[in-house]
C-alpha cells in the first residue's frame, strides 16, 4: 500500500509545482528581442564561473595535509550541490525580486523554483534582453563559490554535516540579502552609488570577513602553529589557481551582462591586474627570502583577481595594474602578520579575499576611468568628488563587513552548539578523509 | 642496540608521533605500507566465498622504524602501544617487531655504534 501511495503523492507534487509554467508558456508580447551575442557570452561565462569551484577545490585541496585532501575538496563540491538546490528553489527569488521587508531582501514569487522560464532580463538600457534563466544561473554560480571560499579558513577541522548546514544558512541569510542590496535594481547600496562590478563586496569581502570570524571562533588546528603543516600537493594547487584565473574571466567580463566594449574592458583589466599582482608577489618574495615560490605566484594571482573584481568595469589598464601591485603588497604582509597575531585562517581566506577585496572596493575610487568619473558626476550632481565616492565605497564595505560578521557569528555558534561544527581532537588527528568520509585521497603516495 | 619496527593504523600516526616525541624519541623513519593480517580475515570471515578462494585485500598501514640503544627500547614500545590503540584495543591496531641491531653508522662523521644513534 505504502509503495503505491508514495509515487502517487510524488506525481501530484510534481504536477502542482509545475502547474504555473503551463500558464506562462508564451513570452510577454512587450519583450525586447533576445541579444544572441550577449546570451552566448553569458552562457559561456556561467560555465566559466562554475569552473572556478573545482578550481577552488584543487587550490584548497592541494594546500592541506594528505589526510584532509578529500574532506577539503568536498567543501567546495558540497557547495555546488547545496547552494545549487537552494539558489534554484528560493535563492534567486530572494536576491533579485523586488524589495520586501523594507528592502532587506527581495521576493519574486514567479521565480520560486525559477518557474517563469520565458521571462526576459533586459540589458543595454532595455533595448534587448537575455533569458532571465541565463542571468539566474550566472548569478547562481557566484552564490555557490562564496560560501565555498569561507571553507579555507576552517580547513582540516570541521564536521561535514555542520559545514553543510552552515553554508545553507549562510547562503540564505548572508549572501541573498547582500546580493540584493548590491545588485538588484532597487538594492539600497546600488542606489547609494556604491560601485561593485563583479562582487568585491558581495563575494570577497563577505566571505573574507565571515572566514575571519569562523577561524577565530572555531580555534586553531591542533598543533598550530608549532607543528609544520605542509601542503600535500602544490601541483594541484597550481592547477587550481590556473583554473581560477581562467574562470575569473567569466566572473568579471560576464558581469558586464552583455557582449560589448565594456565586456572587453573588464576582461582586459582582469588579465592586467592578475598578471601584475602575480609578478609583484614573486618579486617581493625574491627580495625578502631570495626565492620565488609557486604558492607565492598563485597567491599573487588571487590577490590581483580579487582586487580587480569590484573595479573591473570602472578602471583602466594602468589603474588595474596599480590595484594588482598594491593588493599583492598588502596581502603579503597580512599573511605574515597572521602568524604573529595567532589566529589560524588556514588557507588565508581573510588574508587574500578579505584584504584584497576591501582594498579593491575602496581604491577603485582613486583609479576611476575618466568616462566613469564623468558618468558618476552626472548622476550624483556637482557635489560628487573622488573623496565622496571613497566615502560611499567605505560605507558599502562597512555595511557588508558588519552584516556578514554579525550574522556569521550567530550562525557559527548556533551550528556548533546544536549539530557540532568543530571536529573533536581524535577525529581531527585521524584526518577528515578517514574519520568523516571513510576514504583516502591517494594510494601509496606521500604521508603528510 | 635494537631496531624497533612498528606497523600501525594510518589514523593513529599523529598520536603515535606525539607520544614518541613526548618520550623524547624523535629519530624515526615513517613509511606508508600495505599488508594483510588478522584484521582482514576478521572482516571477511572465511577465506572461501561461493566456492572461490578469496585472496585477502591489501590494507594500508604505516610502518615506523626506530633504531635505539637497549635502555630506550621499552620506553619506545610503551609510547607506541599507548598511542596506537583504538579505545581498549581493536583487531588491526598493529604489531611491533624488535630485532637486534648489529651496527649503526652516522654518514656525516663515520661514528659507529650507540653514539651514532
Amino acid at each position: 500500500m505504502k509503495s503505491i501511495r508514495f509515487p502517487a503523492a510524488l506525481a501530484a507534487a510534481v504536477l502542482i509545482l509545475s502547474a504555473p509554467s503551463f500558464a506562462l508558456a508564451q513570452p510577454d508580447p512587450g519583450t525586447p528581442p533576445i541579444d544572441s551575442g550577449a546570451t552566448a557570452w553569458m552562457l559561456t561565462s556561467t560555465a566559466l564561473v562554475l569552473l572556478m569551484v573545482p578550481g577552488l577545490a584543487m587550490f584548497y585541496g592541494g594546500l592541506v595535509r594528505t589526510k584532509n585532501v578529500l574532506g577539503t575538496m568536498m567543501h567546495s563540491f558540497a557547495a555546488m550541490a547545496i547552494i545549487g538546490v537552494i539558489w534554484a528553489s528560493v535563492g534567486y527569488a530572494l536576491s533579485f525580486g523586488p524589495n520586501i521587508l523594507g528592502g532587506f531582501v527581495g521576493w519574486n514569487p514567479k521565480m520560486l523554483f525559477l518557474a517563469d522560464d520565458t521571462s526576459a532580463y533586459r540589458i543595454n538600457g532595455g533595448v534587448s534582453c537575455i533569458p532571465e534563466l541565463v542571468f539566474a544561473m550566472f548569478q547562481g554560480k557566484f552564490a555557490i563559490i562564496t560560501p565555498a571560499l569561507i571553507a579555507g579558513a576552517f580547513a582540516e577541522r570541521v564536521r561535514f554535516r555542520g559545514y553543510c548546514v552552515f553554508i545553507a544558512l549562510w547562503g540564505l541569510i548572508v549572501y541573498c540579502p547582500l546580493a540584493h542590496w548590491v545588485w538588484a535594481p532597487d538594492g539600497f547600496l546600488l542606489k547609494m552609488g556604491a560601485q561593485d562590478y563583479a562582487g568585491g563586496t558581495v563575494v570577497h569581502i563577505s566571505a573574507g570577513i565571515s572566514a575571519l570570524v569562523c577561524a577565530i571562533y572555531l580555534g586553531s588546528r591542533r598543533g598550530y602553529p608549532q607543528t609544520a603543516m605542509h601542503p600535500n600537493n602544490l601541483v594541484m594547487t597550481m592547477m587550481g589557481a590556473g583554473l581560477l584565473w581562467v574562470g575569473w574571466f567569466g566572473f568579471n567580463a560576464g558581469s558586464s551582462l552583455g557582449s560589448n566594449f565594456e565586456t572587453a574592458r573588464a576582461l582586459t583589466v582582469t588579465q592586467a591586474a592578475a598578471a601584475t599582482a602575480a609578478l609583484v608577489w614573486v618579486i617581493i618574495e625574491a627580495i625578502h627570502h631570495r626565492k620565488a615560490t609557486s604558492l607565492g605566484l598563485c597567491s599573487g594571482i588571487l590577490a590581483g583577481l580579487v582586487a580587480i573584481t569590484p573595479a573591473a568595469g570602472v578602471v583602466g589598464v594602468s589603474g588595474a595594474m596599480a590595484l594588482g601591485a598594491l593588493a599583492s603588497l598588502l596581502c603579503y604582509f597580512t599573511v605574515i602578520a597572521k602568524t604573529r597575531l595567532g589566529y589560524d585562517d588556514s588557507l588565508d581566506v581573510f588574508g587574500i579575499h578579505g584584504v584584497a577585496g576591501i582594498f579593491g572596493a575602496l581604491a577603485l575610487s582613486l583609479f576611476l576611468r575618466h568616462e566613469n568619473a564623468i558618468d558618476l558626476a552626472n548622476r550624483f550632481g556637482p557635489n560628487w568628488s573622488v573623496g565622496h565616492q571613497l566615502g560611499v565605497q567605505a560605507m558599502a564595505v562597512g555595511i557588508a563587513a558588519a552584516y556578514a560578521a554579525i550574522v556569521t557569528i550567530v550562525l557559527v555558534v548556533l551550528v556548533d552548539k546544536t549539530l557540532g561544527f568543530r571536529l573533536d581532537p581524535v577525529r581531527e588527528n585521524a584526518g577528515m578523509d578517514h574519520a568523516l568520509h571513510g576514504e583516502h585521497g591517494y594510494g601509496l603516495l606521500n604521508l603528510q | 642496540m635494537k631496531l624497533i619496527t612498528a606497523i600501525i593504523q594510518p589514523d593513529k600516526l599523529d598520536e603515535v608521533r606525539e607520544s614518541l616525541i613526548k618520550a623524547e624519541i624523535t629519530r624515526i623513519t615513517v613509511t606508508r605500507c600495505t599488508g594483510h593480517g588478522q584484521h582482514q580475515r576478521e572482516d571477511q570471515g572465511e577465506d572461501m566465498f561461493r566456492g572461490q578462494l578469496i585472496v585477502p585485500d591489501l590494507v594500508p598501514k604505516i610502518r615506523l622504524d626506530i633504531a635505539c640503544n637497549d635502555e630506550f627500547t621499552d620506553i619506545a614500545v610503551d609510547a607506541i602501544v599507548a598511542a596506537a590503540k583504538h579505545g581498549d584495543g581493536h583487531i588491526g591496531d598493529g604489531k611491533i617487531f624488535i630485532t637486534a641491531l648489529e651496527e649503526c653508522i652516522r654518514i656525516r662523521t663515520y661514528e659507529r655504534g650507540g653514539k651514532a644513534i
